[in-house]
C-alpha cells in the first residue's frame, strides 16, 4: 500500500467510497490539525503569525481568509512542514511536526493533499501521467498507479482528457488535474491555497463542488481563498486571519448538510450564476457518485 | 525494479531537455579523457626516462698518481661512509682506458697514446639524484676549487652533464602536464556540475511536486545523480573509442620506427589497464561533480 500506516491519520478503507457517514463530533479523537500559540517570524523580524491557537477536527470543511499577507500561506507551509513555528506547536493527528525529524517529512506530506493557485503541473506531461506522478514518486505499484489514476480522474470528472497537456485544458479543467493529484493517494488531509484564484466565479464552483465532494467522502478539507461571497455561500466554518491573528471562527450562514448536487445548485442560485455554468459537462454523471 | 526504470526514464527525459549543455559537458568529458589517454602514456615514459638518467648520474674523483694502495682503500671505505651514497666504484687507470677506448669512434687514437694518461678514480652513486650535491659537498667541503676531505683526491670530474639537462627537462614537462591535466578535470568536473545545476533548474517544477507528494530526499536525487554518470559514461566511452581509433591507426604503425611510442608500450600500463583506469575516472569525475552540485542546489 501507499503510506499506509505512517502516520496514524488514514480514514478507514470504507470511508473512501463516501458513504455519508456522520460527522463525528469535534474533541472525540485528537483533531487533525491542532496550533498552539503559534508564533511565526520570519527571518529580518516580521513577525507572520502571533501566538494562533486553534483546532480542525477530522472531516471538517474549514475556509481559511485574510487579507494578503495575514499570515494564510505561512500558516499553509508550517502544515506541510516547509517552515517551521518560531514558538508554539503545530501538531497533525497528534503529532508535534516540529519535531518531525527531517526523514519522516515526506512521509508527512503524503498524507497530505496539496492544491495551489497555480496549479504546479508539469507541462511535458499528459493528465494521466501528471497525477500517476504522484503515485511513482512516492514509490506505489504499476497496479496501484493503474486503478487509482483513471478512478481519481473520474472523480475530478476528467476521464476524456487523460491523454491531453495541461496547455490544452482550461483553468479550471487543470485545476482539477491539480486536485485529483492531491487526491489520487486519499490523504485524510487536503489543503488548497486559493484553489480558485486564477479562475471565474462558475468555474470556481465548480472547484469548490468537487473539494465538497471529497470532504463528504471523509477528507478532512481546508481551503484558503480570499473570496468572500464564496465563503458565506459555502455554509461551512470559517477562520478568518488578520494581521496574524484569528479574528472570528465561525459557521458562517447557517451550517446545512446537503448532496453534492444539491450543493453546486444552491451555491450557483445564490451566486447568481446559471446553472449551465459548469463547463465540463462531459464528466458530469460521474461527479456525482460520490455524493 | 520499476522505480530503477522510472529514475533512468527521468535522468534520460532531462538529457534530452537539456540538450547543448549536456552535449557541451559530453564534449568535455571526451577532450579530458582523450588528453588524459595521451598524457598518461606520455607521462610514463617520460618518468621512465627520467628514471633511467637519474640511475646513471654520478660523480667521480680522479685521484693522483702516487696514492697507495691502503690510501686507496682507506678513501673507498671514507666514501662509502658518507651519507646517501649507494655506490662506490674503484676505476683503474686501465679500466678507465678501456671503457674510453670503447665510447671512441676511432680507436686510434688510443693506439697512438704511448702511455695511460688517465688517473685512477672513484665513481660515487648517489641513492637518489638529488642527493649529489650533498655528497660533493661533503667530498669538498669547500667548493670544488677548495681543499677535499681526502689529500690523495685530486679533482672531481663530472661525465654526467648532459644528463642533468635531461632530468631538469623531464620534471619541467611532469609538471606542466599534471598542471594541465588538473585543470581538464576540474573543468570537466565543474561542466558536469553545471550541466546538474541546468537540469535542477529547468526540472524545478517536477522537484516540487516530488517535494509536495511526499518523494523522499533520495528519490528526488537519483534522476540527477544517473544523468551526471551518464554524461561521464557517454564522454569516457566516446574518449577511448578515439584513443583506440588513434592507437590502431598512428601509435602502432610508427612504434615500429619511434622509439619513444615502443619504450612505451613495454613499460608499466598495457592499453586495457589504462583503458579501464580513464573508464572508471571519468565515472568518477561525473559522480563527484553531480553529487557536490546536489549537495549546494538541490534542497530538499
Amino acid at each position: 500500500m501507499l503510506a499506509e500506516g505512517t502516520l496514524s491519520m488514514r480514514r478507514s478503507k470504507k470511508n473512501n467510497r463516501g458513504s455519508d457517514e456522520p460527522r463525528r463530533p469535534r474533541g472525540r479523537r485528537a483533531p487533525i490539525i491542532e496550533l498552539n500559540d503559534v508564533t511565526k517570524v520570519y527571518p529580518g523580524g516580521h513577525m507572520a503569525l502571533d501566538r494562533i491557537s486553534l483546532g480542525i477536527g477530522r472531516g471538517e470543511f474549514v475556509f481559511l481568509v485574510g487579507p494578503t499577507g495575514c499570515g494564510k500561506s505561512t500558516l499553509i507551509k508550517m502544515l506541510i512542514r516547509e517552515l517551521t513555528a518560531t514558538e508554539g506547536s503545530v501538531k497533525i493527528a497528534g503529532r508535534d511536526i516540529g519535531k518531525l525529524p527531517e526523514k519522516k517529512i515526506p512521509q508527512l506530506r503524503r498524507n497530505i493533499g496539496t492544491v495551489f493557485q497555480d496549479f504546479k503541473l508539469l507541462p511535458d506531461r499528459t493528465v494521466y501521467d501528471n497525477v500517476a506522478y504522484a503515485l511513482q514518486v512516492i514509490g506505489a505499484s504499476r497496479a496501484e498507479i493503474r486503478e487509482q489514476v483513471p478512478q481519481t480522474l473520474r472523480l475530478v470528472g476528467l476521464s476524456t482528457k487523460l491523454h491531453s497537456y495541461p496547455d490544452q485544458l482550461s483553468g479550471g479543467e487543470q485545476q482539477r488535474v491539480s486536485v485529483a493529484r492531491a487526491f489520487v493517494n486519499h490523504p485524510p488531509l487536503l489543503l488548497a491555497d486559493e484553489p480558485s484564484g486564477n479562475l471565474d466565479p462558475v468555474t470556481s464552483i465548480g472547484i469548490m463542488q468537487l473539494l465538497y465532494r471529497i470532504n463528504k467522502a471523509g477528507t478532512t478539507v481546508v481551503v484558503v481563498t480570499h473570496d468572500r461571497e464564496m465563503v458565506d455561500n459555502m455554509r461551512r466554518r470559517v477562520i478568518e486571519l488578520y494581521e496574524g491573528r484569528v479574528v472570528r471562527d465561525e459557521v458562517s450562514g447557517g451550517y446545512t448538510e446537503e448532496s453534492t448536487s444539491e450543493f453546486g445548485l444552491r451555491m450557483r442560485a445564490e451566486m447568481g450564476v446559471g446553472s449551465e455554468g459548469e463547463k465540463l459537462t462531459n464528466g458530469h454523471s460521474h461527479h456525482d457518485e460520490l455524493s | 525494479m520499476g522505480r530503477l526504470a522510472f529514475f533512468f526514464q527521468e535522468a534520460l527525459r532531462a538529457l534530452k531537455r537539456n540538450g547543448a549543455p549536456s552535449m557541451a559537458a559530453i564534449v568535455t568529458t571526451v577532450v579530458t579523457v582523450v588528453l588524459l589517454g595521451m598524457l598518461i602514456p606520455i607521462f610514463q615514459t617520460a618518468q621512465g626516462k627520467s628514471e633511467e638518467v637519474r640511475n646513471q648520474l654520478s660523480v667521480q674523483y680522479a685521484l693522483f698518481p702516487d696514492a697507495t694502495k691502503a690510501e686507496i682503500n682507506a678513501l673507498q671505505q671514507k666514501l662509502e661512509g658518507i651519507p646517501h651514497v649507494a655506490e662506490v666504484t674503484f676505476i683503474s687507470k686501465a679500466q678507465a682506458l678501456k671503457t674510453l677506448e670503447s665510447e671512441l669512434e676511432d680507436k686510434r687514437i688510443v693506439e697512438e697514446l704511448k702511455f695511460n694518461p688517465l688517473p685512477n678514480s672513484f665513481e660515487v652513486k648517489p641513492d637518489d639524484a638529488a642527493n649529489l650535491p650533498a655528497i660533493q659537498k661533503a667530498v669538498f667541503p669547500n667548493g670544488p676549487k677548495g681543499q677535499p676531505f681526502s689529500s690523495i683526491i685530486n679533482n672531481e670530474f663530472d661525465r654526467t652533464f648532459g644528463q642533468k639537462k635531461v632530468e631538469q627537462v623531464t620534471s619541467a614537462l611532469k609538471i606542466i602536464l599534471t598542471v594541465i591535466t588538473a585543470l581538464l578535470v576540474l573543468a570537466s568536473l565543474m561542466l558536469i556540475g553545471n550541466t546538474i545545476r541546468l537540469s535542477i533548474y529547468t526540472r524545478r517544477r517536477e522537484v516540487e511536486v516530488m517535494r509536495l507528494v511526499g518523494a523522499t530526499r533520495w528519490f528526488i536525487r537519483w534522476p540527477f545523480m544517473i544523468e551526471g554518470v551518464v554524461v561521464g559514461f557517454a564522454g569516457g566511452l566516446l574518449a577511448i573509442l578515439i584513443l583506440w581509433l588513434g592507437k590502431i591507426t598512428i601509435v602502432d604503425p610508427l612504434s615500429d620506427s619511434v622509439s619513444v611510442l615502443s619504450a612505451q608500450s613495454n613499460s608499466t600500463l598495457g592499453f586495457p589497464a589504462l583503458i579501464a583506469i580513464l573508464f572508471a575516472a571519468s565515472i568518477l569525475v561525473s559522480t563527484i561533480g553531480s553529487g557536490v552540485t546536489l549537495r549546494r542546489f538541490l534542497k530538499v
